[in-house]
């Protein structure tokens, strides 16, 4: 009987989520409010602006085990303390090109930009996340990573 | 303020393979200004690192310390508690702090983290510019406070060379030529005539021509 964490099939993706307070994670309460379900496999944290999130935030959950990490916040030129979901940008940016330089797909790390407004939206993109996390398979950095490692 | 530009992670992967307890040692001066070397970089460096060891299944302990200061004996003594815990220690200060760890810890291999580049400012965010050699004879007095010997690539005293094009030097159309910015800093202070004057032979004993410098101040030695 395969291993429930590495078989394929049934690996559910850990991924963090950061939300901000003004549009991602009140998009995410109007999902709920719309009845609209979106995947359990992301874990939010809501924070006052991306702009707060720096490189360390995004790294610190990939070295726990995650096996992704997206950042939901305004969209452009929409941001309420008016550049920093576009710093967040950047920081995501530099954190994908260091998980390049050490061997780890870069695409375990994503920004995505939505308002408050975008209920569905949020559910898209969590959904999406989610999809490209199960292509990628786990982290190699957690334990299901580890035992599919161990198995090959 | 120094400089300072991040190692490739890679490179710093390649010289830690040896060793298996690294401390990872940051500076809370001028590479903390310039984002390369201090508390902040030391923290994603080592989970960086962390992360490659735990994805590849290598057993390392990755620790890290941030310093005052790593070019001052005083906070180099603050690691001495500690460091027998470490094979090896991986400096995110300048090249000075490097080699002062290295003196003060004489068996305790030293790895440099970041890229040592130049003496400059932080002209805007994210972008640091050149703007000292440390020649040892400042000649700004004389320039409009704009030093040729940093700012132009050839040095020239008495310039602009022929390759100066609208206000652009040759090796770069983004390069200012450094004489046209004297030029027009001595038009602001109304200083043109101290163009005229020819520069005098500089005394390029105090630059790197005269071997390591050294400053003694006799009336703060103790």
């Amino acid at each position: 009987m395969p291993d429930i964490n590495t078989s394929e099939a049934a690996f559910e993706p850990r991924i963090i989520g950061f939300c901000c307070k003004f549009c991602a994670y009140a998009a995410a309460d109007l999902a709920g409010s719309m009845r609209i379900s979106y995947p359990a496999s992301v874990k939010i944290i809501q924070v006052p602006c991306t702009g707060r999130i720096d490189m360390i935030h995004i790294l610190k959950p990939i070295e726990d085990g995650a096996d992704g990490v997206m950042i939901a916040g305004c969209l452009e030129g929409e941001c309420h303390f008016l550049q920093g979901n576009l710093k967040a940008r950047s920081r995501v940016e530099a954190v994908r090109r260091i998980l390049a330089q050490i061997g780890m797909e870069p695409d375990r790390v994503a920004m995505f930009n939505l308002s408050s407004a975008m209920g569905p939206k949020f559910a898209e993109i969590t959904a999406q996340m989610t999809d490209r996390i199960r292509q990628l398979g786990p982290s190699p950095v957690g334990e299901a990573g580890k035992k599919s490692r161990n198995a090959a | 303020m120094i400089i300072a530009s991040k190692k490739p992670i890679e490179e710093i992967i390649q010289e830690i393979t040896p060793y298996s307890r690294i401390l990872i040692l940051g500076c809370n001066e001028c590479v903390t200004v310039c984002e390369a070397g201090g508390k902040k970089e030391v923290e994603v460096l080592a989970s960086a690192l962390r992360i490659f060891c735990l994805s590849k299944d290598i057993e390392k302990t990755i620790g890290e310390h941030t310093l005052e200061r790593q070019c001052d004996h005083e906070y180099l003594e603050e690691i001495r508690n500690i460091v027998d815990d470490y094979d090896a220690i991986v400096s995110l200060a300048c090249g000075v702090g490097v080699q002062f760890a290295a003196e003060k810890y004489l068996t305790m291999p030293l790895i440099p983290g970041v890229n040592t580049v130049c003496l400059g400012a932080n002209e805007d965010r994210g972008l640091w510019t050149e703007r000292c050699q440390a020649c040892g004879s400042c000649v700004l007095a004389r320039t409009g406070g704009i030093c040729p010997v940093s700012r132009c690539a050839k040095r020239v005293l008495n310039g602009p060379c022929g390759g100066s094009t609208n206000g652009k030097c040759e090796i770069s159309k983004d390069t200012d030529c450094a004489w046209q910015l004297i030029i027009d800093r001595l038009k602001a202070l109304d200083k043109m005539e101290e163009y005229e004057t020819v520069a005098p032979v500089k005394d390029w004993s105090t630059d790197r021509a005269g071997g390591p410098r050294t400053v003694t101040r006799e009336d703060v030695k103790i």
